[in-house]
């Protein structure tokens, strides 16, 4: 798909919402698509340079699979997200899922371009320090020239 | 089927299988043949899309011991 382009928005941190642009990010990539991924508000955290503060928390998760039914008040309980956080990246190693770190390196190796929301990384006093070299800050509007052309747009 | 390299992607989940076949084509010279072997059940229709978007033909596929088998020729 020479010639053709793809935008994302990425707007979510937690481990079940970064794979999404990372995974589509990636594949287009590989099969020939121009690809911008715009991070903006949690999906910025998607850009920090270690990935393993990454996490998911079974609480309000009702769509998430649990491998027992869980009430809310145990959902609340302390170390219950670090256990669901582990219990997923466990199970997603055991099944040959990729890790959040081959997925971005694999985008990077493809030349999927990175756009961090400035707006966001001042509103929640980030230091570029936190985030990995490499990727341009800026806007809506700069974004937004690149996906007015985009074959594929999608909002994560 | 003859082959000049082959990618054990066995194990590996979506969308490893497609990102390492475009990575192994990328070192390949045009008309050389990349042997794939998945696990991934979703890889057979994947690779077939992979196949259709970039141009490189699916000139075979079979099935080895419970693993799928991909040839794919670089354009």
């Amino acid at each position: 798909m020479e010639g053709r382009k793809m935008a994302i928005i990425a707007t979510k941190g937690t481990l079940d919402w970064a794979y999404p642009p990372l995974i589509l990010a990636s594949t287009a990539a590989s099969l020939g698509y121009d690809v911008q991924v715009f991070f903006t508000f949690y999906g910025l955290q998607l850009l920090r340079k270690d990935l393993d503060s990454i996490r998911i928390s079974p609480l309000a998760n009702p769509a998430m699979p649990m491998p027992m039914p869980m009430p809310v008040f145990v959902q609340a309980l302390p170390g219950m997200e670090a256990m669901a956080t582990s219990m997923m990246k466990q199970k997603m190693k055991s099944k040959g899922v990729a890790s959040l770190q081959t997925l971005r390196d694999t985008c990077r190796e493809c030349d999927v371009k990175f756009i961090a929301c400035q707006m966001t990384v001042d509103l929640f006093e980030f230091d570029k320090s936190e985030f990995i070299d490499g990727i341009d800050y800026g806007g809506a509007a700069t974004f937004l020239e690149f996906a007015g052309g985009a074959d594929i747009t999608l909002y994560i | 089927m003859q082959f000049d390299k082959e990618l054990d992607a066995r194990g590996l989940s979506c969308p490893l299988p497609i990102v390492k076949t475009k990575k192994s084509l990328n070192d390949m010279l045009s008309g050389q043949v990349l042997k794939v072997v998945s696990t991934d059940s979703g890889s057979v229709k994947d690779m077939q899309a992979f196949s259709n978007q970039t141009g490189n033909p699916l000139i075979d596929t079979a099935q080895e011991g419970g693993a799928f088998v991909f040839f794919l020729r670089k354009k």
